[in-house]
């Protein structure tokens, strides 16, 4: 009995042993591993991103050009997703049994290859419209597992600028590893506007921290929402584009490619930006990025790249005027040096043909006519005026720099522009070896045609800079930005160019007898003075790209345009009387030639043309 | 004072009256937290469950008035019709019970009012096995050749086992038999909690003279059938086979033939079970093979058979020391611990209360439990030590299985913290069962027939 009343210790010291385990365990979870503590927060607080608005963006006079509207996606959480009358389910959520399979079994096969955690918020349908959600939101507490995340949409009001306001897509790997600010499934600006004043549209995203209960339902604030931040819409902007110009700017360019570029030279605000053919920025919204950006991307003739700041084209006989500036600064010239022209330029076995007209001309004269043999020589002695060519070369070089020629304008805000293409000295002593070139060599260059490539952006930029009599304003898009309920307004650089002022009029002169009574009296309109120029750029693919740069009225410029259409001829025939429509439309708001305006709207020079080469 | 009047006088030992009443008071704080709504415009209300939990512990207060109201002789008195009671009721449970999450072993009246036989067939067989064993000339060795087992069947090899545990009586057997026939019958009713916390009244025949092998041998068992999950077999065969004929050989050397062969039989035993531990994890239900190895570590299922226990342990791991106070725990607030008031109700006070509160619960459990047994040595009647020996097991056993699941130590097993989970059944059957003790203790010097 002994024996047996002893075991009473044994049973004591199980316990005491059983007691001691527990102890030391529960200080394992308790004490010492601070894990669970993160564990349970991640059970019971949620952060719930706001997305603030993003800003909207006006035109110049304060018309409306993107807005937002809210949709939906449909989310749903793979861990917390239970099963559900889905008859229901898709009848509210406007969807057919099909694609909710289909959908969530592609959620779940992620979820399985690990792609995908099984607590991240994935969506199921995106950007449901608003309507649709309205039933659905109020039954959504059936569905643990599943709810409405509101997105922003961009609207369009007019389907017009989608080249200048860009579109906003998801953000892509790249930028979320790089930004920590954008996590999977947040929109940003991809191009254009968008994408150059991301930071001011987005605004500031807030976050509130919410304790969730085991159904995920919210039951109120983290530690009295210390640690929420509130979310900072965007703010609105206001560009430089005119709307009702840039819309009938992009009329009138229709079946035909090219550009229109419009600036006011006083602060070289861009009014008009069309790249044609273009498309409907509302494709590239939300569910439509997936299904129209392949097929935009794929169409032949490029609607989604801007012909308006690419590389470019020959410039041709536009550049003429630039040429003739050089000559007056240099003092290689004066406005009343006459050079005679037989039917072209002959030196030294070349030959640059020109077209009848009366000669000797002097500037004027020869900026009307547009005088081949005139620029040739004036070009011969700009390159001349130093004893090496390459010196001559080099400095007529500098002044096409400081007019914005091969400039991508580093300090503008217009995305993805190109410098297009201004020859270098090395790259003649690259292919005629060192001293082996002179003026003649490069004559083309006096025309504006050979190894030079200028976009439809950087002539409107000189037109704007011949108009202001010697400077520029950095061309831009954004006149303002909306803060505090004042516009501030944004600032662009002036830059000077290196011709004195006066050497400007007799230019003009000539650019207003080419409207009055030269190559370009097409644009002639009864009583506003303007100043154009033709060009013709030759094109080895196909017909030669017609070129008209202009601007007006020439007393008081507000506007400065030039216009770019691929395969059609003479400048004169179609991208004149674009121009002055344009600058009609302008000026006056009305246009009084109906007939020249049928005549462009109804032109198709599509057919016209060989595939383009990039 | 006389010797008879101190025989006669009833002195409650306050200690467990006390220990009972701080377990349950602050259970229902728990059960409290775990189910109360999350308004702050809240009535209390019987029809919920923690208003209903203080019904029943209200009623198990009177029960335990009622039963010290009693004469202690009663309880030896009625034992065996208790007993009775106590089969029919397992056995009717199985024909007319109700089946909930796979195990039959509820009779349902309404949605509230549950009753579960087998919590009453603990207490039933615990009074029937002090009864019986308690008799003045039970032994569980033969004194005469007339009670030896053998006089059944003399040549039969059945048993062998008895005396290997130590029973070589009649009436041991009858008593081992006593036990096992409700054994048999919750096991048939597939309810693993309660087969377990039965089964701990088998400590109570290590007590009265089994002898401790059987009970070694089983958590050698456990042990192996465990390590089965985590090692592949033969790395528990080879040093099993290794250490178990180094000691045949030490022992034949040394010329003890006998022990030798024993040893060389234990050994083929032991090997033979890793070979069928083996077989019965391949054949295992998914449900409970993936239990198994989520215990082991084998597995992460935080999904399945994990995610109980992990929410369970990631409550109480996030209390912390000193506990996020009552009524603060996020993951008791918004019901983040599946079957938290019931089975994981210690989640909640490990939440709430901390590694303190905690920490108090567990002491005042392995305090009570070490009470019982003291008090159960002090008896003069064997039917009180035996008794009280078997409250102690079954409340151990509940203890042991529900804290250790609760903190990831044990397997998943749906078993209630005594006096604590919520419950009407299972707090009225352990208030019966624990005071039916205290009242027996209250009298310790009579000797009860
Ligand atoms: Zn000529």
């Amino acid at each position: 009995m002994n024996e047996t009343g002893n075991k009473k210790w044994i049973f004591v010291g199980v316990f005491l042993f059983l007691g001691t385990v527990f102890l030391l365990k529960l200080a394992m979870l308790q004490i010492f591993d601070e894990d669970y503590k993160k564990y349970a927060n991640m059970n019971a607080i949620r952060r719930v991103v706001q997305f603030p608005p993003r800003g909207y963006i006006l035109d110049r006079n304060g018309e409306l050009m993107v807005y937002n509207e809210v949709s939906y996606d449909l989310m749903v959480i793979p861990r917390e997703a239970e099963e559900l009358d889905t008859t229901e389910f898709c009848m509210l959520a406007d969807m057919s049994k099909e694609e909710f399979v289909k959908g969530m079994s592609n959620i779940f096969d992620q979820v399985e290859k690990k792609r995908l955690s099984r607590s991240q918020p994935t969506p199921l349908i995106k950007q449901m419209a608003k309507e649709n959600v309205a039933t659905l939101e109020e039954k959504m507490y059936k569905y643990p597992g599943y709810f409405l995340q509101p997105r922003i949409l961009r609207k369009y009001p007019k389907p017009v600028g989608a080249h200048i306001l860009g579109y906003i897509g998801e953000a892509d790997e790249n930028l979320i590893n790089s930004d920590s600010y954008y996590k999977p499934g947040d929109y940003v600006g991809k191009s254009g506007l968008e994408k150059s004043y991301e930071e001011v549209l987005r605004g500031v995203k807030g976050v509130k921290n919410l304790y969730v209960d085991n159904l995920n339902n919210p039951k109120g604030s983290y530690m009295d929402g210390q640690y929420d931040t509130t979310a900072v819409p965007g703010k609105n902007i206001t560009c430089t584009i005119d709307l009702n110009l840039q819309e009938y700017g992009e009329q009138l360019m229709v079946n035909k490619k090219g550009g229109i570029v419009a600036i006011e030279p006083k602060t070289g605000e861009i009014l008009a930006m069309v790249s044609s053919p273009t498309y409907d920025p509302n494709l590239l919204v939300g569910r439509g990025i997936r299904k129209n950006y392949p097929i935009l991307l794929q169409d032949k003739n490029l609607p989604l790249f801007n012909r308006t700041n690419m590389d470019g084209y020959p410039p041709g006989s536009t550049f003429k005027l630039l040429n003739g500036l050089i000559g007056l600064q240099l003092g290689v010239i004066t406005p009343e040096t006459k050079y005679g022209c037989a039917g072209g330029f002959v030196a030294g076995g070349l030959r640059v043909g020109c077209h009848a007209h009366a000669s000797p001309s002097d500037l004027r004269y020869s900026i009307q006519t547009s005088c081949n043999a005139y620029y040739c020589q004036v070009f011969r002695a700009i390159v001349q005026n130093e004893k090496k060519a390459e010196d001559g070369f080099n400095i007529w070089r500098e002044y096409m720099l400081s007019f914005g020629i091969g400039s991508d304008f580093p300090d503008s805000d217009i995305p993805n522009t190109k410098t297009g293409l201004l020859p270098t000295a090395e790259r003649y002593n690259k292919i005629y070896g060192k001293g082996g070139w002179k003026a003649l060599t490069i004559i083309s260059l006096a025309i504006g045609q050979g190894e030079m490539k200028v976009n439809v952006l950087q002539l409107a930029n000189m037109t704007a800079m011949i108009a202001n009599r010697g400077y520029f304003i950095t061309p831009h898009l954004l006149k303002s930005i909306h803060e505090n309920d004042t516009d501030r307004k944004v600032q662009f650089k002036k830059n000077q160019t290196k011709v004195d002022a006066k050497h400007f009029d007799p230019v003009i002169e000539g650019m207003e007898c080419v409207v009055t009574g030269g190559t370009g009296r097409v644009t002639q309109i009864d009583t506003i003075r303007i100043g154009g120029k033709t060009g013709t750029a030759q094109n080895p693919h196909g017909k030669d790209h017609s070129v008209f740069i202009a601007f007006a009225p020439v007393n008081d410029p507000k506007i400065a345009i030039a216009v770019f259409v691929e395969n059609s001829g003479f400048g004169a025939t179609w991208a004149a009387p674009i121009a002055s429509l344009m600058i009609e439309k302008y000026l006056r708001g009305k246009i009084s030639r109906p007939d020249m305006e049928k005549r462009m709207f109804e032109g198709n020079l599509m057919n016209t043309v060989k595939p383009p080469v990039p | 004072m006389t010797d008879r009047s101190l025989k006669r006088e009833a002195r409650i030992d306050w200690l467990p009256v006390f220990l009972y009443l701080f377990i349950v008071v602050f259970g229902w704080f728990n059960v409290f937290a775990a189910t109360r709504p999350d308004t702050d415009d809240f009535i209390f209300s019987m029809s919920t469950n923690y208003g209903r939990q203080a019904m029943w512990i209200g009623f198990s207060l009177v029960a335990a008035l009622v039963i010290m109201l009693f004469d202690s002789k009663f309880f030896p008195a009625f034992a065996y019709p208790i007993y009775i009671t106590g089969i029919l009721l397992l056995a009717a449970v199985l024909v007319v019970g109700q089946e909930v999450a796979g195990s039959k072993s509820w009779f349902v009246i309404t949605e509230a009012i549950k009753f579960q036989p087998s919590e009453f067939a603990k207490f039933a067989t615990a009074l029937g096995l002090a009864k019986y064993m308690g008799e003045k000339n039970f032994s569980f060795l033969s004194t005469s050749r007339y009670n030896r087992i053998e006089t059944a069947n003399p040549k039969s090899w059945v048993f062998l086992p008895l005396r290997l545990i130590g029973i070589t009586s009649m009436e041991g057997a009858f008593a081992l038999i006593l036990f096992l026939v409700p054994a048999a019958l919750i096991l048939l009713e597939n309810d693993t909690g309660s087969t377990m916390a039965f089964a701990a009244l088998f400590l109570v025949f290590y007590r009265e003279g089994v002898t401790g092998i059987i009970l070694v041998a089983g958590i050698v068992m456990a042990a192996l059938f465990l390590l089965n999950v985590v090692v592949d077999e033969i790395y528990l065969i080879i040093p099993v086979s290794a250490i178990g004929l180094l000691g045949a050989l030490y022992l034949f050397f040394r010329r003890n033939i006998k022990p030798g062969l024993i040893v060389v039989i234990l050994t083929a035993i032991t090997v033979g079970f890793i070979f069928m531990s083996n077989y019965i994890l391949d054949n295992l239900k998914p449900h409970q093979k993936t239990r198994v190895e989520v215990l082991m570590g084998v597995k992460k299922d935080l999904k399945g058979a994990g995610y109980n226990v992990n929410q369970s342990k990631i409550a109480i791991g996030s209390g912390g020391l000193a506990g996020k106070g009552f009524l603060n725990g996020t993951q008791t607030k918004y019901r983040f611990v599946p079957k938290q008031y019931t089975d994981f109700i210690f989640s909640a006070v490990g939440e709430e209360w901390g590694f303190l509160g905690a920490g108090l619960l567990i002491a005042a459990y392995v305090l009570l439990l070490c009470r019982i047994i003291l008090r159960a040595e002090k008896q003069r009647s064997r039917f009180s030590r035996i008794y009280g020996y078997s409250v102690a097991s079954i409340l151990f056993a509940h203890f042991a299985l529900n804290v250790g699941m609760a903190i990831g130590i044990m397997p998943t097993i749906g078993i209630p913290l005594p006096m604590v989970s919520y419950g009407g059944s299972s707090l009225f059957s352990f208030t019966i069962l624990l005071f039916v003790f205290i009242k027996l203790d209250s009298n310790r010097n009579e000797i009860l027939w």
